[in-house]
């Protein structure tokens, strides 16, 4: 396992040196020049000229790209061109309200879409099996911001029940509900498409559990409907959820790019966002690298709750 | 009767221009790799050092239980695996180490079956398309030709050739496998290799099968290789049979020689356990082999039976006995007769 | 010797869009105790739902049984509800399957799933129920039981998970146990293991035994008396010596006739022509109609009955009228 663990963390190397360089020329043939620039609508040509040689916008894309990769293995993101704040600081910052909005909407999630996946499995063609499958397509293709902009309409314009946005009431003290209050309609929304996804998954796992012998044999046992299904079906139908579930880490980043301007919150995702218009271009690699990270550890763990889960795996 | 009987004979001499295919020494390792660097770290021996000759015309039957190496030995031979080492020797030349284009013209004359009629019919396609691919693959025959000969060929295996436009879904296990056999007989082939051909099939349409196989063999001049884990229907087809155990061929011998003084105590052992044919039969003395199969990955040392073998010497746990002649035409690997 | 189960005119049918699929259609048999009983069929025959039918456990949707009495041990199985029926299953009557491979929960650990009978059923605790599990694992074979305990069905071999499944079933010590093609997926060698297996612990348990089987020769070793069924009915019932002396059915002769045997030798294998027929197109007269050489016009018209030819022997045919065949 630790041989393993290794081997895929060596394997990691490559395939994220490969992103950065990918990441890098996209960025880099986008049109458009560091808002920093111009700023200023006065600002003489030599000025700006001088902006560019302070960071390092004129040498070559290699040189640019190696001059940033020599940072990095040194532990410095650099600086955000706007802000003017180390990119670590900044993404320190966010890191927290973006870890506890995919948490949040993770949980509401799985909470939700797990047991609808399993009674839409065992009622197979049931009402409530086309119920739930009919409610998940919609999920599924409800745009996240759309449905954004809806749920802030009803529930916050029109019924004022909960506030437009941000994480919490401006200039108050912690305070539990204050800040579920802020959370749950962006977390809501966050994990609307997850849900569907999660709920299409998780029915059709168990449908294929549900058929095998060894159902049939804990039916034979005299257990209970109950006990088949949760004690012998589900543990086994979690197995290739747990894959998904791997690899849905990251597209919590790309959801939360939506949903964090949405709601104003102060994010990863926000800031993706902002630096993308602004081409801050330390911003924009920094938080694209550490989607790719993410990406990759992802799946890793995925594969490493696999085998926990499935005493058949081994590496 | 007398005839078979002279027939065996004939193949114990070292004449050998009757033989159609030989193999000689074959080996199938798989590799098992593992660590940081996947290294190969050991292998799993298939087949190991297995020799054997089938005769024009004749049926060879290889028994043994799962995990032996005779599908892999099938398989080995029409090279869907490469062979680690060894000889395949068809109609006296080597074909173990031709590359895929000086293979093409033997592909046409080894043909196999497989067990499972259900999953090797591609099921978009009609029978009739699927019979006539190897004609197309060969760019053999026109169209007209090639449409009788699939008729043709239907009404050999038994079935209405009218049923050439229907979808595999449409017929039954034992008529799938009439078209699985109708198809490995497109090319006219010498050799066919049946690997399980009727263990998926009921008793009642195994028996019709089998005697199918019986018809095109004399009306074709067929020879076969039948692989197979049912002692009773080997012994129905073959002429002469081989018994593997992990990997390696213990004994070979004219059918009725086999089945009547069994002189490896594997083969001994495995026919003591076919369960009887009529209840009031008395069995000799059963002899139930303890444990099971030992993996291929790591096989016992010296000969790979005695960990289980009753008559286990300590010799048998060094040396691994040779393949040889004991009496005429029945060849036996086992230290007891040394 | 009295009855422990009795099977009353047992139908179980599959409703399919707009067709009904008579499965199992009319089905009656006894089993006494402490006797083995065979039922025999090929593909088809309805004898795997025939037992699913016995446990309650007839695939659902689809699946119902439709008419008869399942009577055992004093009770209708039919008409008992869910709840009743699930102190039955697992408890007073026990099953093993065919694929031993499939057969365990992969997840779960030999000791849990052997365990998990005993508290449900018997309400030991964890520690009585896993010194039971032991006993039992010793009793099917395993020198080691201890260590199996805590192993993943896929460290075993086919042969031992199905000892496992067996030690399984038996841990309630069950009045009957259904046995749906035990050696089927297992090696020749293994098979002789396990049938041997069976045969102590019939005598051991003193439980009756329902053997499902497509496979003459295990039937030849175990059973006592045998049901041969076609198409989703009994055809000929026998007690084991004369069904294999003087089969009276002709499907079960054209059976016993098609099987290659290691201890003769013939030219030519002789076999039942043409296929079993699927549930959606059975003949109107008798069900072997279409394969039978000896068929008449009375058999393409009408359905013949399961009759008592001699004592203890039954047929369903009209040879046995016509004097002929016997």
């Amino acid at each position: 396992m630790t041989t393993y663990i290794i081997r895929r963390l060596i394997m990691m190397i490559p395939i994220l040196i490969g992103i950065s360089i990918l990441s890098f020329a996209i960025m880099y043939a986008a049109p458009g020049k560091p808002t920093v620039l111009n700023l200023d609508p006065d600002i003489s040509v030599e000025d700006r000229e001088r902006q560019m040689e302070r960071l390092g916008l004129n040498d070559p894309a290699h040189i640019q790209y190696l001059r940033w990769m020599g940072n990095v293995l040194q532990g410095d993101l650099g600086n955000s061109f706007t802000r003017k704040q180390p990119v670590t600081q900044l993404i320190m910052d966010r890191l927290p309200n973006t870890i506890i909005l995919m948490v949040v909407s993770t949980f509401l999630a799985v909470i939700i879409a797990i047991p609808f996946g399993v009674l839409s499995a065992t009622r197979q063609y049931s009402k409530l099996d086309y119920g739930v499958t009919f409610t998940s397509f919609i999920g599924l293709a409800t745009p996240n911001f759309w449905l954004g902009l809806m749920l802030i309409m009803v529930f916050s314009v029109q019924l004022g029940w909960t506030p437009v946005g941000g994480v919490s009431t401006l200039g108050s003290e912690f305070n539990l509900l204050d800040r579920i209050h802020h959370i749950i309609l962006p977390a809501f929304v966050l994990a609307t498409a997850d849900m569907a996804g999660l709920t299409r998954y998780t029915r059709s796992s168990m449908l294929e559990v549900i058929n095998q012998d060894y159902i049939r044999t804990a039916r034979a046992k005299g257990f209970r409907e109950r006990t088949v299904v949760y004690k012998h079906g589900l543990r086994n139908g979690l197995i290739p959820i747990i894959t998904i579930f791997g690899l849905m880490l990251p597209t919590f980043i790309g959801g939360s790019v939506v949903v964090e301007t949405l709601f104003s919150w102060p994010g990863i995702g926000k800031l993706f966002i902002d630096a993308t218009f602004e081409r801050d271009y330390p911003v924009i690699m920094a938080i694209t690298m550490f989607a790719a990270v993410l990406t990759v550890i992802g799946n890793l763990i995925a594969d490493i709750l696999y085998a926990i889960m499935d005493p058949r795996i081994e590496y | 009767m007398t005839e078979t009987l002279k027939q065996e004979k004939n193949s114990i001499t070292q004449d050998k221009s009757d033989v159609l295919l030989e193999v000689e020494g074959l080996k199938k390792y798989f590799p098992v790799k593992a660590g940081l660097l996947q290294k190969t770290v050991g292998h799993i021996k298939a087949v190991d050092d297995v020799s054997f000759a089938i005769k024009k015309g004749e049926t060879f039957g290889l028994v043994g239980e799962s995990g032996c190496g005779k599908s892999t030995t099938g398989r080995t031979l029409i090279r869907l695996y490469e062979p680690t080492d060894g000889k395949i020797l068809f109609e006296g030349k080597d074909i173990s180490g031709l590359n895929e284009k000086q293979l093409k013209p033997y592909r046409k004359d080894i043909q196999m079956v497989f067990q499972d009629p259900y999953s090797s019919l591609n099921p978009r396609k009609t029978v009739g398309t699927i019979l006539e691919e190897p004609f197309r693959v060969h760019k053999l025959y026109s169209k007209a030709e090639r449409k009788e000969r699939v008729e043709h060929l239907l009404e050999k295996v038994g079935l209405n050739p009218d049923l050439r436009n229907r979808y595999p879904h449409e017929f039954s296990g034992g008529q799938r496998q009439r078209i699985g056999i109708a198809r490995a007989l497109t090319l006219n082939p010498k050799l066919i290799i049946g690997d399980e051909p009727v263990s998926a099939l009921d008793v009642s349409i195994q028996s019709q099968v089998l005697n199918i196989m019986d018809d095109l063999q004399k009306d074709f001049g067929l020879t076969y290789l039948f692989i197979a884990h049912d002692l009773g229907v080997v012994k129905h087809i073959s002429d002469r049979i081989g018994v593997m155990y992990l990997g390696r061929m213990m004994e070979v011998a004219p059918k009725r020689e086999l089945y009547s003084n069994p002189l490896h105590p594997y083969t001994q052992a495995l026919l003591s356990a076919v369960p009887k044919s009529h209840p009031s039969e008395v069995k000799k003395e059963r002899i139930i082999l303890k444990g099971d199969v030992p993996s291929p990955s790591n096989p016992p040392t010296g000969c790979v039976f005695h960990t289980r073998c009753p008559k286990a010497m300590d010799h048998c746990k060094v040396e691994v006995p040779k393949l040889q002649e004991l009496e005429p035409g029945h060849f036996v690997a086992c230290h007891l007769y040394n | 010797m009295s009855t422990l189960l009795e099977v009353k005119n047992l139908k179980t049918h599959f409703f399919a869009k707009d067709k009904v699929l008579p499965v199992v259609d009319g089905v009656d048999f006894k089993v006494n105790k402490g006797e083995t009983l065979a039922i025999v069929g090929e593909s088809g025959s309805g004898k795997s739902i025939t037992s699913l039918s016995i446990m309650g456990l007839v695939p659902k949707p689809g699946g119902k049984i439709v008419d008869g009495e399942i009577n055992f041990d004093g009770k209708d199985l039919v008409q008992l509800s869910e709840n009743q029926m699930y102190k039955v299953r697992g408890n007073e009557i026990a099953m093993i399957f065919q694929e031993p491979m499939s057969s365990l929960n992969p997840v779960l650990t030999i000791g849990e799933q052997i365990t998990e009978v005993l508290i449900y059923h018997k309400k030991l605790s964890y520690k009585e129920a896993r010194q039971k599990a032991i006993e039992l694992l010793k009793i099917v074979g395993f020198a080691r039981a201890e260590g199996i305990l805590d192993d993943y069905p896929h460290r075993l071999s086919g042969g031992m998970r199905q000892r496992v499944m067996i030690a399984m079933a038996m841990s309630c010590d069950p009045k009957l146990l259904i046995a749906d093609e035990p050696t089927t997926a297992l090696d020749v060698t293994v098979q002789a293991q396990i049938l041997e297996l069976m045969k102590d612990l019939s005598k051991k348990f003193d439980s009756s035994i329902i053997l499902i089987t497509h496979d003459l020769g295990v039937v030849a070793e175990l059973a006592d008396r045998v049901i041969v069924m076609y198409t989703g009915q009994v055809v000929e019932e026998s007690p084991i010596v004369s069904l294999f002396d003087e089969p009276l059915h002709p499907y079960t002769q054209g059976l016993l006739n098609s099987i290659p045997k290691i201890d003769e030798e013939v030219e030519r294998l002789s076999s039942i022509g043409g296929n079993v027929p699927t549930p959606d197109s059975f003949p109107k007269g008798c069900r072997f109609s279409t394969r039978c050489p000896h068929v008449m016009q009375k058999c393409i018209d009408e359905q013949p009955e399961l009759k008592e030819i001699k004592p203890g022997r039954k047929s369903r045919c009209f040879l046995h009228e016509e004097g002929v065949g016997s």
